[in-house]
């Protein structure tokens, strides 16, 4: 259960390698020291990894095979990740960003950005509102992107694979509140991780952990829109009103 | 009350509701019936799933052990019919979802007084038996269900056992939080008291030391004993407060004119607080001005006339006053920690004041001897309870505060209770596995749980 100050007992992290998810769990697993996590991806070294830093922390890790690119298995995925019991924060984190000039003229790159980013986050939304729904309580976080607020052309693809995300998501939302389940879509700019390595960091970009900070808030507060940083709201709501002749000039 | 506007209409098919306790801090989902018979609440046991079934009364624990999410809540407002007063034998019949409030003033007539009364009058016999409630009395009434003489508990086989203080299960239901079953009636000892009102004497006290000192000497003198504090002063005023102790005023005590209707329910409610309030309404400003109004009010007075309101439910007054702290809630934390330990209770009170977590209602007292109720809070010792607005920083003070209360052997109250863990309630509550094992032989399936139970680990 989420106490009353808003910390929670247990953590499912979808995108078990996730940057910015890895450092809600740290957040998490400091402040208490039994913390239950389970990290859901792919079996990799680097999950291994994840899962033994946790471990040092005083978490209790348990590690999930998940493959964003097949869809048939997320049922059952999340009918295991609940086996335990009850979730009080599930972290959908997974995704990929892809080369956006390959992605929109190569059909198998732009295949795979929209299975794994859209796709796979409604195969796994689906059970998982439903578990939700039943247990009556808990938090569902989904890591969107201010890149799905306007197309861009540096980054259409990516952003409109995370435009459907953030629809999908924010429905959610909606769906659960009458049912005690918190959704939070939470709508990043530019985050310094793995996935932006050798890009140029566009303005107000953060670290991982910033937007982690940003996570564990808005868990906190209930809030069901965050953005990271929390300026970018205000940004985004011009940027979405500039006419497009200019906006197609804009520099990024 | 909108609980038991609900429980008049009765209703058994359940309706989906998201409850929250009195700190309004951590909501869950439940399918809600609200039975008017035993027969009722039996069929809505059997309607139970695996998320299971909890009673709730009124809503007044702040935290969460009257939800159950996921799972299915029992309203017990709906089995709100008082059987008989028995005037001679000073004992009252009544189901287990009537108030406090409506008890007291069915029963002020007769000259009956209720021994136990908590800060409010808000509480169902249900809860105030679920919770093992206490008042300012403690230290010479003991707790609630010391003055019950029997109780029918509907366990999760559906069967009614009507318990009294000779039975192991009677004390596992004391302050069991609801987890034993469905408390559905009981037989509750009263008081003979010649009039509603009390004889109190006012004590302003500048620092903690001395208040505890002079609560200390005497306290045997009187039936009601707490005092008030400042939190928002450091220094050598730290602690300043407000001693207030009092007896029942007799006949001979009052003014002619209080005299013509002594037994008069004295204890309006003048308003409800609209919820409007945003984040962040009790902060150090506002808590600081309420404080130095609060101590300034009460100067040193002995042997004032004062009624029910004025003297043991100043916050009645207002309906839903917790909307006052905004939507991100508040929490009490309440502790005892035993005699001998006073340095502690100090350095808690300094641990709130230099962290600035403010609070404007700080109640300190001193228990009495406790009973035999595995999981009953009171214990020999002070109790302080604070409120405190949710904001940053407040898992910290309260991770450190529960370190403090376990170096001493102390506790917290699980009425008030909303953020510990697991591992701390266990050693705080050390009789808990010969709680488990009673409960565990009356509902061996686990029915009976709640928010509370999973999160606390209780059962």
């Amino acid at each position: 259960m989420i106490d009353a100050v808003g910390s929670p007992q247990s953590l499912l992290l979808l995108g078990g390698t996730s940057e910015i998810g890895l450092a809600v769990a740290e957040r998490y697993a400091r402040a208490r020291k039994s913390m239950r996590v389970t990290l859901a991806g792919r079996p990799s070294d680097r999950l291994d990894a994840a899962a033994a830093r946790l471990r040092d922390l005083g978490a209790t890790v348990t590690t999930l095979p998940f493959d964003a690119r097949q869809p048939d298995t997320h049922t059952e995925v999340i009918e295991k990740a609940f086996a335990d019991g009850d979730i009080d924060v599930t972290l959908v984190a997974f995704g990929v960003l892809g080369d956006q000039e390959e992605a929109w003229t190569n059909v198998d790159v732009a295949r795979e950005l929209a299975e794994i980013n859209y796709v796979a986050a409604v195969t796994v939304g689906v059970p998982l509102a439903e578990r939700l729904r039943k247990q009556g309580h808990g938090s569902l976080v989904a890591l969107s992107s201010a890149a799905g607020e306007r197309a861009r052309r540096s980054n259409f693809v990516y952003g409109s694979t995370k435009a459907g995300f953030d629809a999908f998501y924010t429905g959610l939302t909606y769906a659960l509140k009458e049912h005690g389940v918190t959704v939070t879509v939470v709508r990043p700019g530019f985050v310094r991780t793995k996935m932006t390595v050798g890009m140029k960091p566009a303005p107000l970009s953060q670290t991982a952990d910033q937007v982690a900070e940003v996570v564990v808030n808005a868990v906190r507060t209930r809030r069901e829109q965050v953005w990271a940083p929390a300026v970018f709201r205000g940004v985004m709501s011009i940027l979405r009103h500039v006419p497009r002749p200019i906006f197609r000039k804009l520099p990024f | 009350m909108y609980e038991s506007a609900l429980g008049r209409l009765g209703r058994v098919d359940p309706e989906l509701r998201t409850l929250v306790g009195w700190g309004r801090t951590a909501p869950s989902t439940a399918r809600v019936v609200v039975p008017r018979t035993v027969d009722e609440v039996i069929e809505a046991l059997r309607s139970a799933d695996e998320r299971g079934v909890i009673a709730r009364g009124l809503g007044r624990a702040y935290g969460d052990p009257a939800q159950n999410a996921g799972g299915l809540v029992i309203d017990v407002t709906g089995l709100d019919r008082i059987h008989s007063i028995d005037a001679d034998a000073a004992v009252v019949d009544t189901d287990a979802g009537v108030s406090l409030d409506t008890l007291m003033r069915r029963l002020l007539p007769f000259g009956l007084w209720l021994p136990v009364l908590p800060g409010t009058r808000q509480v169902s016999v249900g809860g105030a038996i679920g919770a093992d409630i206490h008042g300012k009395a403690h230290h010479v009434e003991g707790s609630f269900c010391e003055h019950v003489e029997s109780m029918d508990l509907v366990t999760a086989d559906g069967e009614v056992h009507t318990l009294t203080q000779d039975d192991e299960l009677f004390w596992a239901t004391a302050g069991g939080m609801g987890l034993t079953g469905v408390v559905v009636r009981a037989k509750l000892r009263l008081n003979r008291v010649e009039t509603a009102y009390f004889k109190v004497d006012t004590d302003q006290i500048d620092n903690l030391d001395e208040l505890m000192a002079r609560q200390s000497v005497d306290d045997e003198k009187y039936l009601e004993s707490v005092s008030w504090f400042d939190s928002t002063v450091s220094g050598p005023h730290l602690g300043r407060g407000i001693l207030t102790r009092a007896n029942h005023a007799t006949l001979d005590d009052l003014p002619k004119k209080l005299r013509k209707n002594p037994l008069k329910f004295d204890a309006p409610q003048l308003l409800t607080v609209p919820n409007v309030f945003p984040p962040g309404m009790l902060n150090k400003l506002t808590a600081r001005m309420f404080c130095e109004l609060w101590y300034r009010k009460s100067p040193t007075k002995h042997g004032a006339i004062q009624n029910i309101t004025m003297f043991l439910h100043p916050l009645d007054i207002a309906g839903e006053w917790n909307r006052v702290y905004g939507p991100r809630g508040f929490l009490q934390y309440q502790y005892v920690i035993p005699f001998g330990h006073e340095d502690a209770v100090k350095r808690s009170v300094e641990l709130m004041v230099e962290t600035g977590h403010v609070s404007a209602l700080n109640v300190l007292k001193r228990f009495g001897e406790g009973n035999r109720a595995p999981l009953s809070f009171p214990q020999p010792g002070w109790t302080l309870a604070v409120d405190l607005p949710v904001r940053r920083g407040l898992a910290e003070l309260c991770a450190e505060l529960d370190e403090l209360v376990l170096s001493t052997g102390g506790r917290l109250y699980l009425a008030k209770e909303s953020r510990a863990t697991p591992e701390a309630i266990q050693r705080m509550y050390p009789r808990i596995d010969e709680w488990r094992k009673v409960r565990a032989e009356v509902d061996p399936n686990g029915i009976f749980v709640s928010d509370m139970a999973r999160r606390l680990r209780l059962t």
